[in-house]
């Protein structure tokens, strides 16, 4: 079972940045327990750019595609034969990069 | 009732949990499990009747719902063949729990899970381990049924799509998640106990008793943990006081006035024995929690022969004991009634006035004060925390209650 796991920072309380190193660690951690499958830190929502080619012609915006207060700041994709095992160490996530976190199963 | 029916009803009563939770563990599936437990049963209404109760209604039930969820899911794997990859994951816990395993404490952890919403885990709760119907619950909750049907069916959707394990937890996370599981009980317990709602009786006995009977299960399932017997004990006690507490004309009975003659004995002494088991395994350094010092308290007033009798010194060192576990105002606030009766309104009062900002919204704070400045003879003061009272409490019986006592002001 894959989950994606969102990391949440807002904007009016962000979470520390001296969090790189004990995100490293944790890393090699989901590695050697077989839990890594994907995980990437992003840019900042202004460098996102909006594509809409539903109509006749591509229309390009600039930014994210729902303004707010709160922004996905970096994502993992996890191998968990549970929700309860995704849970926990989501719980430990969360700590790791001071930052709230969404898990969400993959269909 | 006749005994036909009688039969179908304890057998229901017994039986539900238990076949949902094994069907669940062998179909791996809570909606072919709840459907075709609810077809088993109705198959039991319309032949019992006619071809007799069979010898081991139990029994009878199981094999009826096993061969039902057969049929289905023989239906389902034609048109979906990965039915299989959808099965709920359940596995052995990795330290036995002592001797007794079974399949509705699984049941009970699934439906209580921290990953579905309060409302959720209570709906589940009673349909799935309960086996209250949808119609019941939302009676129970003031909700449309329509709504209700959508939250359950919402709730197993997630259990299925996020693979909430069908799993008893570990060792280490057990304490956490059977407190979540308590604290489902306890809320179905209080909503039977206090009722809200302008058209709801002020007393739903099908909430408590059924609170009681799945509290009772988890005990029967986990019979070393503490809490567990703490919170029977709490319900078993305050149940016992429930005839004498709603007088005749429906209004609530306080403590002091309620005839405790009216009390059930027999729950009392259950209640009391549970809360004796518990004083011997504190007495041996295991640390009472939440539960078991509320039973505690509930123990020493129905101790009491009456209101005057009653030891408010033991009182106020449980409540004591109490606020170090849980600092919260609404366990100060009733902390200070015990004060009130130790060492007089007056002191009471001023640690009352305390809690000011974190309960202005809680009917009991504004009903509290409004007695505490009506025995100092405030009348004037105590009018306005009564009528404060009066606008925010939700039970019917209780606004009956603090109306009365207000229109006595001098």
């Amino acid at each position: 079972m894959q989950y994606l796991v969102s990391v949440i920072d807002d904007r009016s309380n962000p979470g520390s940045t001296d969090r790189q190193p004990a995100i490293s660690a944790f890393n090699e951690r989901l590695i050697a327990e077989g839990y890594w499958v994907f995980a990437g830190g992003l840019a900042d929502t202004d460098a996102a750019t909006v594509i809409d080619n539903r109509g006749e012609q591509a229309v390009f915006s600039d930014g994210p595609f729902v303004e707010s207060k709160e922004y996905l700041a970096g994502v993992w994709v996890w191998e968990a034969p549970d929700l309860d095992v995704a849970l926990k160490l989501a719980t430990e996530a969360s700590k790791v990069c001071d930052r709230k976190i969404e898990v969400r199963p993959f269909l | 009732m006749n005994d036909v029916e009688e039969t179908v009803t304890r057998a229901h009563h017994e039986e539900w949990a238990r076949v949902v939770a094994s069907l669940t563990r062998r179909f791996g599936d809570l909606d072919i499990a709840e459907e075709a437990a609810a077809e088993a049963f109705a198959t039991a209404v319309e032949r019992w009747p006619s071809d007799g109760v069979p010898p081991n209604p139990g029994a009878w039930l199981n094999t009826t719902a096993r061969r039902k969820a057969i049929d289905r899911t023989r239906r389902e794997s034609k048109r979906d063949d990965k039915h299989k990859e959808a099965q709920m994951v359940y596995d052995d816990p990795p330290e036995p729990l002592g001797a007794i395993e079974d399949d509705r404490l699984r049941l009970i952890f699934t439906c209580c899970h921290p990953a579905l919403a309060m409302e959720a885990r209570l709906a589940l709760t009673l349909r799935l381990v309960g086996g209250l119907t949808v119609p019941e619950i939302a009676r129970a909750f003031l909700v449309g049924e329509s709504a209700l049907g959508q939250r359950i069916t919402r709730a197993k959707a997630k259990i299925k799509a996020a693979r909430i394990p069908y799993r008893v937890p570990s060792a280490e996370d057990l304490p956490a998640r059977l407190s979540g599981v308590l604290a489902v009980l306890f809320l179905v317990f209080n909503e039977g106990y206090l009722a809200t709602g302008p058209d709801t009786d002020p007393l739903r006995h099908d909430l408590t008793a059924e609170a009681i009977r799945l509290t009772r299960l988890i005990r029967a399932l986990l019979p070393g943990d503490g809490e567990v017997a703490g919170l029977l004990a709490l319900m078993l006690l305050t149940e016992a006081r429930r005839t004498a507490r709603i007088s005749a004309n429906g209004e609530l009975v306080a403590l002091d006035e309620q005839d405790r003659r009216a009390w059930d004995a027999e729950l009392i002494a259950e209640g009391h024995r549970l809360v004796r088991e518990r004083l011997a395994a504190a007495a041996a350094g295991v640390a009472p929690g939440r539960y078991q010092i509320l039973a505690a308290i509930n123990a020493v007033h129905t101790s009491a022969r009456d209101f005057h009798d009653t030891d408010w010194s033991q009182i106020l060192a449980l409540y004591d004991q109490l606020v170090h576990l849980d600092p919260s105002p609404i366990i100060a606030l009733n902390r200070a009634i015990a004060v009130a009766e130790l060492d007089g309104p007056e002191v009471a009062l001023a640690i009352v006035d305390r809690l000011a900002e974190a309960l202005a919204g809680y009917h009991a704070y504004h009903a509290t004060r409004a007695d505490l400045l009506r025995r100092l003879g405030q009348s004037q003061q105590s009018r306005a925390a009564y009528d404060r009272a009066i606008e925010l409490a939700g039970n019917t019986a209780e606004t009956a209650y603090l109306t009365r006592r207000r229109d006595q002001l001098q």
